[in-house]
């Protein structure tokens, strides 16, 4: 209970909500430091992850890739990195992308697996090129599941920029670091509450664009629907991909 | 059938028992919590700091104890002092190594400090009655602000003060509670007027991230212990400090009412051994050699004769 009310008086005292190391400049560091790393992974992952989904090749060399990729402790990487290039962001930039690549990647390529192959074949027989198929046909049925992958991986990544702090004065992370070192629990929590917050947001608005963006056409084919209903699985699905960590 | 049902039995009991055992896992979770009664007599609980040093210096102790017939609990790597320092005052462990003035500015925040001995003398005023230090060794692992050789000839510098001769704005970096602690940046900037442009958190204890953002110039004055070997290793400088900003940090074990004259016989003996020279020797074992505590602290007790 101590370290609640702690807390609480950390969150409302105003002298941390000014200056260069208050909460809401803070705040904004770490959710620039998290859009800027997704954009990255995003710009990587998803480019690639089209392509082996509307090809279907190099789908292993991606799963195991993936799936190697996750598994690296995102702190040593860090560490490894900033021994590499110094202190600062750097680092962190590259050991967060790494950590978003895979969630990413998988949304991508499972999101274009999902499709009923009777729907490309259908697309391909009324005449419709290589790049109008995968504009018209694949991207918007598999927009759910990459948005699903974005989702993971933006969870991930906001939770994890705190290492940012580690090497540099940056993000909520310094409330963390600050308040384990110094024994200001109130700190701590606060900062973690803070980032968890920072959290919830971040997967409402995740949750939200993965409702809208869903197809008119697919909805309209709810399994309610049953003349309609596609033997396989829609390509709306629950959140699907593991989560790593 | 029958065969299913046994092995599906045996998975659920398998799974309860399981349950069980991690659940009076939990009940007992916590690590320092006091062993069990029978035990209770007879084994000492030696800690460490979170720091590779320390954790040589806290396996020298249980070695030497354990080579004395002792039986050694260790809880080791525990964080800083602002984490472990209620749990000593609280007789939850019985042997820590420290260092006397920094212990002694954690327990007495108007402590002067002065020589090694005066600061021993002082400490062992501060501390509550149910704690006392044994001899203090010769050895020290003293805070200090360190810059790199070519900074340092660059603007003349030798000591502290002569930091104001800089040039330019100092960036300084070291974990983030440097930045409170009394010689912190606030300090050298009110007491001498040197130019400080910021604290850089730099979270591995004066470690090779530190040292790299020192050689980089990232930062250009760090918080490095004097028995790091890569002070050496990386051409950088400790600037001395007459005006005793730091306190004299000679390693001193800090202990319980458990540890009877014969325990304190033998750790007097071990700080006895630690000389100036030999804590950097140990650390560069580490440090370069890759070598793991144990193995250091008992090729040290063999060739001090302690083992």
């Amino acid at each position: 209970m101590n370290f609640l009310t702690e807390t609480v008086a950390w969150l409302l005292d105003p002298a941390n909500w000014a200056g260069d190391g208050g909460i809401p400049t803070r705040l904004a560091q770490h959710l620039i430091f998290t859009v800027v790393t997704l954009l990255v992974s995003f710009a990587i992952a998803v480019p690639a992850g089209f392509a082996i989904g509307h090809t279907g090749r190099g789908r292993s060399v991606a799963v195991a890739t993936s799936g190697a990729l996750r598994a690296i402790p995102t702190l040593g990487l860090l560490t490894l990195v900033a021994l590499w290039v110094g202190i600062g962001l750097n680092a962190p930039f590259v050991a967060l992308t790494v950590l978003a690549i895979p969630p990413l990647l998988a949304g991508a390529y499972t999101g274009f697996e999902a499709i009923d192959r009777k729907i490309i074949d259908a697309a391909r027989a009324v005449g419709m090129s290589e790049a109008q198929i995968l504009i018209k046909v694949e991207l918007p049925l598999g927009l759910p599941l990459l948005i699903g992958g974005l989702r993971s991986a933006t969870l991930q990544v906001v939770a994890t920029a705190t290492l940012a702090a580690y090497i540099a004065d940056f993000g909520l992370g310094r409330y963390l670091f600050e308040g384990l070192r110094t024994r200001d629990y109130g700190q701590m929590l606060g900062g973690s509450i803070l980032v968890i917050i920072l959290a919830i947001v971040l997967e409402g608005v995740f949750a939200l664009a993965q409702k809208l963006v869903v197809p008119r056409g697919v909805t309209a084919g709810r399994p309610t629907d049953i003349r309609n209903g596609s033997s396989r699985s829609r390509a709306v699905m629950e959140l699907s991909i593991e989560e790593g960590k | 059938m029958f065969t299913a049902n046994r092995g599906r039995l045996t998975l659920i009991g398998a799974v309860a028992v399981g349950a069980v055992v991690a659940l009076a896992g939990c009940a007992s979770g916590d690590p320092l919590s006091e062993p069990s009664s029978d035990a209770a007599d007879t084994t000492l609980v030696v800690g460490s700091q979170a720091y590779y040093s320390n954790e040589i210096i806290a396996e020298i102790y249980s070695q030497a104890l354990e080579a004395g017939g002792f039986t050694v609990d260790r809880q080791f790597q525990i964080g800083q002092r602002e984490v472990y320092l209620p749990d000593i005052e609280a007789g939850k462990i019985d042997v820590f190594p420290e260092y006397s003035g920094s212990l002694l500015q954690a327990l007495d925040k108007t402590a002067v400090g002065g020589t090694a001995d005066a600061t021993y003398a002082e400490l062992q005023a501060a501390l509550p009655d149910n704690l006392r230090v044994l001899d203090q060794a010769d050895a020290s692992d003293q805070n200090s602000w360190t810059v790199t050789q070519a900074f340092a000839s660059k603007y003349n510098l030798t000591d502290i003060a002569s930091l104001t001769q800089a040039t330019e704005a100092l960036t300084v970096g070291g974990n983030s509670e440097l930045e409170t602690r009394p010689y912190g940046p606030t300090t050298l900037k009110d007491k001498y007027g040197i130019d400080i442009a910021g604290f850089v958190p730099v979270e591995d204890s004066g470690g090779p991230l530190t040292v790299k953002a020192l050689v980089d110039g990232d930062i250009q004055l760090a918080n490095i212990y004097t028995a790091d070997p890569n002070i050496k290793t990386n051409n950088l400088v400790a600037l001395s400090d007459p005006d005793g900003l730091f306190f004299p940090d000679n390693v001193v074990p800090v202990v319980s009412k458990k540890v009877d004259s014969g325990a304190a016989d033998i750790l007097n003996k071990v700080s006895a051994a630690l000389t100036a020279g030999t804590l950097v020797e140990l650390n560069s074992e580490s440090v370069n050699d890759q070598l793991s505590a144990p193995k250091i602290a008992t090729a040290w007790l063999k060739s001090v004769n302690l083992d």
